[in-house]
């Protein structure tokens, strides 16, 4: 499983990362999306993955952290708020310049 | 009450803020005299805490009453009282410039000052890491619209490359938060550091999250190779907007300072994580404002530059981890702060003038405004670092502790050097904006400057020579400052308690 969660979010990374260096706004705030989905599985993660296991403590029984999943939830309610003020951000730029270039231009 | 001063500073500009959104309708007027109150009553709430926490004790305030490191704490030591007061008082003379017309170009410029002064707070205030992000991101989310309010394309554009590389640094943020808590198994600042000091955990791996963190930090705080957003989006936002947002800057040199004193430098494996490179970094990214001081054709821009060359200064200073280094560094950023803050008004204040040439640095229509040259010339002195002002004190007092530490010659070069490029820049751009006029531009006529305007201006300009009058007080409280920063074996114990606080914790896997 440990491997499974890992290549998922080094694809998620890489693919982020590789949109986030696009020129167009668009391409960039997926880039962003993803590249957030993969903060935040890493950040699940970061509990150590288990299975079967309740986020309570219990005597003697198996749990998980809960503290994580905890840190998760903050960070996505920020990321999805952030996403959607960016997207705002990129249509008004893109209706005052006219292009949805990230600098407002096209390089002549 | 003493307990609960601790949250005073986040909790006031969050009720105005409040306030402030439920009055929306009932004008301006009303939304500047809540904001102006909250702004006064966070001055005041600011130096009650200072002087508490100049008893020498730390103050730790448990939210939810949560004793750490389960719950989170907000920690406030000389360092963070200090900054807090910094905030408050030019949170203070940007609202009442702002004030003064500002607020008119855009909606709800007002809640949204107070939200950007709270996340600023709670940064400077909090002991836990994850909520270091969380007020981060509260002051960022603040500063996104604060930078577009009063429209125009610059700001748009500015806005759109600022929003997409703080949301990159959030995610950095979070993978190093990731990395620290999977590593550590704890988030709380005083915990990290005591967990750092025994050897049981992946060295290689906490390295990493904590140099991860550091590289955020250093974007905030505009190091060489992540400072290029600085001058172009500082040039964009308005006046008052970037007046406040010189102390964010400062927010990313502090976090550094604190993380660097308190985490990593008790810390065997630690130590020597910020040796080597953030000397040299901050060296160049001196020499780089300095050169952009020097071929900037805006005022606004050069004001922008100036705010660049003080963070490099400052950013010299953590590597060091020396009491006396720090001390000299915190009277430095106090200085640079206001002055740097004091120019990105001046600069508005003469572009209304100058009609279409408005703030570039070039000759324009001769105006009239003696208080205005008077002014720019004592923040210009200030800025350069010439006597008789806190510049000076500020570089001096920098310089002397320096020279003795093992990259002090070429600090010193590339200090004097940069100060000189600026002082060159400063005349340059005094002579060309006061005494050139050019005939053919026509001045429109000088609109009446709001007393509200003046008066921050004014405030603002005179911490250069106020700081100089009494910089003994303040830079003996940087002193004390910095050596309760550098003995952080008491925030630790006043964090976690005295007895015996590793809490026992599981193998994990």
């Amino acid at each position: 499983m440990e491997a499974i969660v890992a290549t998922a979010i080094g694809i998620l990374t890489a693919c982020g990362i590789f949109l986030m260096l696009r020129a167009r706004t668009f391409p960039v705030v997926l880039g962003l999306t993803l590249l957030s989905y993969a903060v935040n599985l890493f950040l699940f993660a970061s509990g150590r993955l288990m299975l079967d296991a309740p986020p309570l403590i219990r005597a003697g029984a198996r749990y998980t952290d809960p503290l994580p999943q905890a840190l998760v939830l903050t960070a996505i309610v920020i990321g999805f708020g952030m996403t959607a003020y960016l997207l705002m951000v990129a249509l008004r730029a893109m209706a005052e310049t006219g292009d949805d270039h990230v600098d407002g231009r096209e390089k002549s | 009450m003493n307990a609960h001063t601790a949250i005073f500073p986040i909790l006031i500009p969050l009720i105005a803020a409040l306030l402030q959104l439920a009055s929306r309708d009932l004008g301006l007027s009303i939304q500047r005299g809540i904001g102006l109150s909250a702004a006064l009553l966070g001055i005041l709430s600011a130096v009650w805490l200072l002087q508490l926490a100049d008893g020498g004790s730390i103050l730790v305030y448990a939210l939810g009453d949560w004793a750490a490191p389960v719950g989170i704490v907000l920690v406030v030591d000389r360092l963070a009282a200090g900054m807090a007061l910094l905030t408050a008082l030019l949170a203070g003379a940007s609202l009442l410039y702002a004030s003064g017309g500002f607020d008119k170009r855009g909606r709800h410029f007002h809640p949204l000052f107070q939200l950007q002064i709270m996340g600023i707070q709670g940064a400077f205030l909090t002991g836990d890491l994850f909520n270091l992000f969380v007020f981060f991101e509260v002051m960022l989310l603040a500063s996104y619209t604060l930078l577009a309010h009063g429209g125009g394309l610059a700001r748009s554009r500015a806005s759109l490359s600022y929003v997409v590389l703080n949301l990159a640094g959030s995610a950095l943020f979070l993978i190093a938060l990731g990395l620290l808590y999977g590593t550590l198994g704890t988030l709380n600042l005083a915990d990290v550091a005591l967990r750092l000091q025994t050897a049981e955990h992946d060295i290689a791996l906490a390295r990493l999250a904590g140099a991860l963190l550091i590289a955020v930090f250093a974007l905030k705080a505009a190091l060489l190779p992540l400072s290029f957003w600085l001058p172009h989006t500082y040039a964009a936002a308005g006046a008052p907007v970037a007046a406040l947002f010189v102390i964010m800057t400062k927010v990313g040199i502090v976090a550094i300072l604190r993380v660097q004193a308190i985490a990593f430098a008790p810390s065997p494996t630690m130590a020597d994580l910020l040796t080597d490179w953030l000397t040299p970094l901050a060296l160049m990214t001196v020499l780089f404002a300095a050169l952009g001081a020097l071929v900037a054709t805006r005022l606004r821009y050069f004001a922008a530059w100036l705010v660049l060359a003080s963070a490099g200064t400052l950013l010299i200073t953590p590597a060091h981890a020396q009491a006396d280094i720090t001390a000299a560094a915190l009277y430095y950023l106090v200085q640079s702060t206001f002055i740097g803050a004091a120019f990105f008004l001046l600069a508005e204040l003469i572009a209304e003038r100058r009609g279409e040439v408005a703030d570039a640095i070039q000759s324009g229509p001769s105006f009239q405004s003696p208080w205005l040259a008077m002014g720019f010339f004592i923040a210009a002195i200030t800025a350069a670092g010439l006597p008789p002002f806190s510049g000076f004190l500020g570089k001096l007092m920098l310089l002397a502790s320096l020279r003795e530490t093992a990259a002090g010659a070429a600090i010193w070069i590339v200090l004097l050097t940069a100060g000189f490029l600026i002082i060159v820049a400063l005349s340059r751009t005094g002579s060309r904006l006061f005494w050139q006029h050019n005939p053919q531009t026509q001045a429109l006529v000088t609109p009446a400057t709001p007393w509200q305007s003046v008066l921050a201006v004014l405030l603002l300009i005179a911490a250069g020579p106020l700081l100089a009058i009494f910089a003994r007080p303040v830079a003996d409280y940087a002193a004390r400052a910095a050596t309760q920063l550098h003995a952080p074996g008491a925030y630790v114990n006043g964090v976690l308690g005295t007895s015996g606080h590793l809490i026992v914790r599981e193998a994990r896997p």
